[in-house]
């Protein structure tokens, strides 16, 4: 037994010497493809983006697998929602990165929602209400106006962490932030439609799309955050879509789309599974075609 | 960063609510007055025009602030009243008036994380689990059945906190069915050593094997496998040290070794300057694809025991010699997408290699332990799991001196089949039921467990 182990260690020390640092450039582990496509976009060349989860996975349940735990080992920076969106997996896996430029108050760590104002702060903390985050809700990607104060604030970051190429990080994002505004003007004009339409979601993970499009939440079908719906509660919802009718019902691609098909059928409204993120669905590609297609199937599912 | 965005929602509504008003007027207005409204309009216009450059410029100036204001400051959450559902969003739970959160720095603000793990346990036996045994393994009171009948079983409150930017420390006080406190874990960790080092030293669970290091609150099944029973005595845990060592290699690699006191089962007795057990670990793991990783992992522990006494078939047995044990552990994970949310399977396994070399009672033998458990669990719904288990150790024949002692397997190879159904509230409440058919006694035993398991309070994320 003790020579299997003598060899182990031996087998590993000589890995490790062939896994030299592959390159100078910024290590970004991603929790979100969102912000990985933003690292991408700001950093360019300069950074090596890992993105943590894919657009099918919901991003407040992750098991904490060994590939995860490796890439933070390595990370220089890690961008993570925050709002304790990750609070589940995310602290163990920083832990067992052993890795301390990535340990929670260091520069190491960029949240996105410190940077823009969060929605549906909770007056009080307790567990009966859902899961429920304390610092507001998280879902803030569903805004593209949130993507700039992020960028900026990413830039920064970035200049700050690696000041050889800041020049680049600023650069780079005075070229997405020009080019980025023009999608918003193009956004806010295809969208037009949608302002002030009546809408149903599963979780309540769009408010800012809602602040964004002017959509008008009429009610929610989880009960409470996290919790799923039982038949009873979907009775109760169908009751006040009789009376406040809706134009549809969305849902995120890495939820379960049972409830809402089924208030849709009976409600005769269209249950509109949206991208969420990158890789939701096949034309969410990247930041752009993100919200083309979100709004897409909105402007769809109005007709 | 609050102001600019009230600010852009005022600028937008104000355009928004001038198009349609505008455009009214000029549809009825008769000739005469055209020229009139005209003036009007242009009036308006201009006056919304100098409003939006002024909102404008004061966006900017907002956003130029912000920029100056370091970024690392997180906008004041004073700011934004509560906004709590969007305003028309119809509400039907009984969302109780909340009371405003308690935002002082008062002397509790540095106060540790503390959680709470009840857990309660009804348990029928077909036979008397106080009477039963695993043929041929003395056991530690920790690796016996479980009680029958209704019985509160281990009660955590778990106190962890940072001590400061390099330590962080945990404090684990359990409450066992016999109303005895005991301290489960206590420990202090590194938080900030270079090269992906962590050091660990007081008292912890070890990191052999898969199952080991998890609290009983989180274990797969309500009870452990019975390699796990027999060998560890449910699971190692002792006074020591530990040293861990994450490689920076592009795949999980996970070194390990840790030096216990050795007083706890499987050893005993010790009380010298050395310790009197030694561990040493390799964890490995990765993922096939998007859909399912693994994990797998060589342990293997040494202890020492001098005047091991352990309850037997007929009195106390005493135990004094060396104890060694292999481990061998695969563990895989499947969740469509790694979305495990709506369904998932965990599939472990370990195979265990032993040696117990020294004096049994009064006589001299060697003895060399093997088992082995798989064990599967099937998350087919939100909330709903199923699991299936297999255990056995093998049988292990003694010298005619040992016959009709407690390491006498009795003809018997020892081996248990256990089925489990699990309804998770949340996932921090838990209801589970387990059947299992135990043939590692003379007799076999059927045994009916109900659990139910709640953590409240700040609890951390568990393991892979």
């Amino acid at each position: 037994m003790r020579r299997i182990l003598i060899a182990a260690v031996g087998a590993a020390l000589v890995a490790l010497g062939f896994a030299a640092p592959a390159s100078a450039a910024l290590q970004v582990f991603a929790c979100e493809p969102e912000w990985a496509a933003l690292a991408g976009e700001i950093g360019g060349d300069k950074v090596s983006v890992y993105a943590a989860t894919t657009g099918v996975q919901d991003p407040h349940q992750i098991q904490a697998r060994p590939s995860l735990i490796s890439k933070a080992r390595t990370a220089d920076l890690t961008v993570c929602t925050g709002a304790e969106l990750e609070i589940g997996w995310l602290p163990m896996i920083v832990q067992q990165s052993a890795n301390k430029k990535i340990a929670a108050g260091g520069r190491g760590v960029f949240q996105p929602t410190d940077y823009v104002n969060l929605a549906e702060k909770p007056a009080s903390l307790d567990r009966s209400q859902g899961d429920i985050h304390a610092g507001g809700n998280p879902h803030i990607q569903s805004d593209p106006r949130n993507i700039l104060p992020v960028g900026k604030a990413l830039a920064d970051r970035f200049a700050e962490l690696d000041p050889a190429n800041a020049a680049t990080y600023h650069a780079r994002y005075a070229a997405f932030a020009t080019k980025w505004n023009a999608a918003l003007a193009k956004w806010s004009a295809e969208a037009a439609p949608l302002r002030g339409q009546p809408i149903a979601v599963q979780h309540r993970s769009w408010v800012y799309l809602e602040n964004w499009l002017g959509l008008r939440r009429v009610v929610a079908l989880e009960p409470k955050p996290g919790v799923p719906p039982s038949s009873g509660y979907l009775a109760q919802v169908l009751e006040v879509l009789k009376k406040q009718p809706v134009k549809m019902i969305i849902r995120a691609a890495y939820e379960d789309g049972r409830p809402s098909e089924f208030v849709g059928q009976k409600a005769g409204v269209p249950a509109v599974m949206l991208p969420y993120t990158i890789g939701g669905s096949d034309q969410a590609k990247d930041l752009y075609s993100l919200y083309d297609d979100t709004i897409n199937r909105m402007l769809k599912a109005l007709k | 960063m609050k102001p600019v965005a009230s600010l852009a929602a005022a600028a937008a509504i104000a355009i928004g609510a001038a198009g349609p008003a505008l455009a009214a007027p000029a549809a009825q207005g008769q000739a005469a007055d055209m020229a009139a409204i005209k003036d009007q309009l242009n009036a308006l216009k201009s006056d919304y025009d100098a409003k939006i450059g002024a909102l404008e410029a004061r966006l900017k100036a907002a956003e130029d602030r912000a920029a100056v204001a370091e970024a690392a400051a997180p906008p004041a959450s004073s700011a934004a009243p509560p906004a709590g559902a969007a305003s028309g969003e119809v509400i039907l739970t009984d969302n109780s008036a909340s009371e405003a959160a308690p935002k002082s720095s008062s002397p509790n603000a540095m106060n540790p994380g503390v959680s709470v793990v009840l857990n309660g346990n009804y348990v029928a036996d077909s036979r008397d689990p106080a009477a039963q045994r695993i043929a041929g393994y003395a056991l530690s009171d920790d690796g016996k059945s479980t009680r029958r009948g209704f019985s509160l079983d281990e009660s955590e409150i778990t106190l962890a906190a940072n001590v400061d930017p390099f330590l962080l420390a945990n404090l684990t006080i359990s409450f066992g069915s016999d109303n005895q406190p005991s301290v489960e874990e206590a420990y202090i960790q590194s938080t900030a050593l270079p090269g992906g080092l962590t050091v660990k030293a007081g008292r912890f669970f070890s990191a052999i094997g898969y199952l080991n290091e998890r609290h009983a609150h989180n274990w797969t099944f309500i009870d452990m496998p019975l390699p796990y029973r027999a060998l560890l005595g449910r699971q190692y845990g002792d006074d020591g040290v530990q040293v861990r060592w994450l490689a920076p290699t592009p795949f999980f690699l996970e070194l390990g070794a840790e030096a216990y006191r050795g007083d706890r089962f499987p050893g005993g007795g010790n009380d010298k300057n050395r310790a009197g057990t030694q561990t040493a670990f390799v964890h490995t793991g990765g993922d096939f694809n998007s859909s399912s990783s693994w994990l797998a992992a060589a342990s293997y522990i040494h202890t020492q025991a001098h005047d091991r006494v352990t309850d037997g078939l007929v009195g106390p047995d005493t135990f004094s010699g060396s104890d060694d044990l292999g481990i061998a552990t695969l563990v895989y994970k499947w969740a469509p997408g790694g979305n495990p949310v709506n369904q998932n399977v965990v599939l472990s396994g370990e195979y265990f290699y032993g040696r117990q070399r020294g004096t049994f009672d009064t006589v001299a033998a060697s003895r060399d332990p093997r088992g082995w458990y798989v064990q599967g669990v099937y998350q087919f719904t939100p909330h709903w799991s199923t699991g299936l288990r297999y255990a056995a150790l093998d049988r292990i024949d003694v010298p005619a001196a040992l016959r009709g002692t407690t390491f006498d397997p009795l003809g018997k190879s020892p081996s248990a089949v256990s089925g489990l159904l699990e309804y998770d509230t949340s996932e921090f409440g838990r209801f589970r039921a387990e059947f299992t058919h135990d043939t590692s006694d003379r007799r076999s035993n059927d045994e009916l467990m109900f659990q139910y398991t709640v953590v409240y309070g700040p609890h951390g994320a568990h393991r892979y």
